[in-house]
């Protein structure tokens, strides 16, 4: 097999590859805790962070190990330094030690988000996984969302069932709810986007470079709060962090099956 | 005892917990041969896989009480779906967390555990009968009151176990079937080998020592008992069977005739475990 160039030849970052670095930074700055993501994308991005600027967080295999090793997306750890099953796991989030990236197949403008069902849930019209552990990683820990394709079918207007708690519903459900409620940022394959407005409405940060803001305008079912200022740009990846991405953490690209633009 | 007797000990209209998480070390050998007997009406305690789902295509759940139904490598778990879709049953839809509350004040007889999670989503919308409880320290916080998850009966897989009822599981995840044991008034333990106690502990640790004898009812050796869930470490999952599974569960006639293959009603566990194998052969 051919190796592709090295980094330093080819210096023009993919769309995944933005997503892979916004991604990242969520978990900047986060300290000794775990990083569960849940995705392709996000799962490079963890790795990656942790590789570069966040070096001390907590990765898993997936299943009921932490990993001491950052081995690539796919492939076996070699080292393990802790043990995960499910019920610590879940003591884990309740403890707050954790940032997780979650999907949605529903997001609103405050952060609500819905992976249990589309439509009325009593006679759903397509049932999807159920509310896992949505309710519990909302109100306990800090959560982050990716979603891969940004449509108005995923940013709606008002989610179907709230399985994971916006800012409007944990500050409605009262002072339990909000102690520990934390959602930090939305990526997208278009842009990034944060809560930080005076209601948590969900506000622009960043377009991903070759994304304009009337695309993400037309994409997005509610008005997207935008600040009165150019919005910037995704910040391009460093040649290190795309040798790491694209030789290290997924070398078999498989950010590209779930990032399907050039 | 063999799956056959201890599914002759269930009833009609019971709650069942079924341990394993996802498409994982479920026990499936039971769970097909529930569906060779009668018993109906049931609700399901589970953190669910294709166990809910073949329930689900039978008819035999009134309620299911889960947080998830998943494949795993194959997110939706169609029959599942499809069940829901046509309103097949009653959802008791809690958060993974909540339901692991709810087992663990059914093990420890405590008529619920507080926690955080479900405040501000819809589960609390969904669930009417779920109350909130003040905590009656300073904080005075109010958490949701998760009711016990009480069992009439409990079904798991382990990877060993020895006659007494005595389970042991070698895989990295215990997930919660100590706690569904414990749960339920009656408990059955299905396993890929019946050892003698001495041999449990020979190479492992004792700590892989998940259920006890003094919450276990009965004990049934099952080779492949899981499949087509994993059983780590004896077997991984059956993907390719899985795969089938589900592109067959996605349309009446091919399941129909998945069914006709795989789970005849005058079948036995040999029989399954017989036609995986041949089925297999012809796929090479």
């Amino acid at each position: 097999m051919t190796r592709p160039t090295p980094a330093t030849a080819t210096t023009t970052a993919t769309r995944a590859e933005y997503c892979v670095i916004a991604c990242a930074e969520a978990w900047r700055d986060d300290g000794e805790i775990l990083a569960s993501p849940m995705g392709t994308v996000p799962s490079i991005a963890a790795r990656l962070a942790k590789l570069t600027f966040s070096p001390e967080l907590l990765l898993t295999d997936g299943e009921a190990l932490l990993i001491g090793d950052v081995p690539a997306v796919g492939a076996a750890s070699a080292v393990t330094e802790g043990w995960l099953p499910y019920r610590k796991h879940l003591t884990m989030v309740m403890g707050g030690k954790r940032h997780v990236m979650m999907g949605a197949s529903q997001l609103d403008r405050f952060g609500n988000q819905n992976i249990s069902c589309i439509g009325d849930w009593s006679r759903p019209r397509r049932q999807l996984l159920g509310v896992r552990g949505a309710p519990v990683n909302t109100l306990n820990n800090p959560v982050s969302y990716w979603v891969p394709r940004h449509s108005p079918r995923v940013f709606v207007e008002k989610v179907d069932m709230i399985s994971g708690v916006g800012y409007d519903s944990a500050a409605a459900a009262g002072p339990s709810a909000t102690r520990f409620h934390d959602l930090r940022r939305v990526v997208s394959d278009l842009g990034v986007f944060d809560f930080e407005t005076p209601d948590h409405a969900m506000r622009l940060v960043s377009l991903h470079p070759g994304v304009t803001l009337d695309h993400i305008r037309e994409a997005t079912g509610f008005p997207l709060s935008v600040p009165d200022i150019d919005i910037p740009y995704t910040r391009e990846p460093t040649p290190e962090e795309l040798r790491l991405i694209r030789d290290v953490v997924d070398p078999q690209g498989l950010r590209d099956r779930e990032v399907r633009h050039p | 005892m063999t799956p056959d007797d201890i599914v002759g000990r269930l009833e009609s209209g019971m709650t069942l917990g079924i341990g394993g998480w996802g498409s994982r070390r479920k026990p499936m050998a039971l769970v097909r041969a529930l569906l060779r007997s009668d018993v109906t009406d049931l609700t399901v305690v589970s953190y669910g896989g294709p166990d809910v789902g073949l329930l689900a295509a039978a008819g035999r759940i009134r309620t299911l009480v889960t947080a998830f139904t998943t494949l795993d490598s194959i997110p939706l778990e169609p029959h599942f779906r499809a069940a829901r879709e046509r309103g097949a049953f009653e959802l008791v839809e809690l958060d993974e967390a909540m339901f692991m509350q709810g087992l663990t004040a059914g093990a420890q007889r405590l008529p619920f555990l507080p926690i955080r999670a479900g405040l501000g989503s819809d589960v609390l919308r969904v669930n009417p009968n779920l109350r909130t409880v003040t905590s009656p320290y300073e904080d005075g916080e109010e958490l949701v009151a998760v009711p016990a998850l009480r069992m009439d009966a409990a079904l798991v897989h382990l990877n060993r176990a020895d006659r007494f009822g005595n389970g042991q599981y070698l895989g990295p995840d215990p997930y919660f079937d100590d706690l569904f044991c414990e749960a339920a008034d009656t408990a059955y333990v299905s396993c890929e080998r019946l050892v003698d106690s001495a041999e449990l502990t020979a190479h492992a640790a004792p700590q892989t020592m998940l259920v006890s004898r003094h919450s276990v009812t009965g004990v049934t050796e099952t080779p492949g008992g899981a499949h087509f869930t994993s059983c780590v470490p004896d077997y991984g999952r059956d993907e390719p069977f899985q795969k089938a599974y589900a592109t067959a569960a996605a349309d009446p006639d091919a399941w129909a005739a998945f069914r006709t293959r795989f789970l005849p009603a005058a079948g036995t566990e040999q029989d399954y475990q017989l036609a995986v194998r041949t089925w297999h052969k012809e796929q090479r």
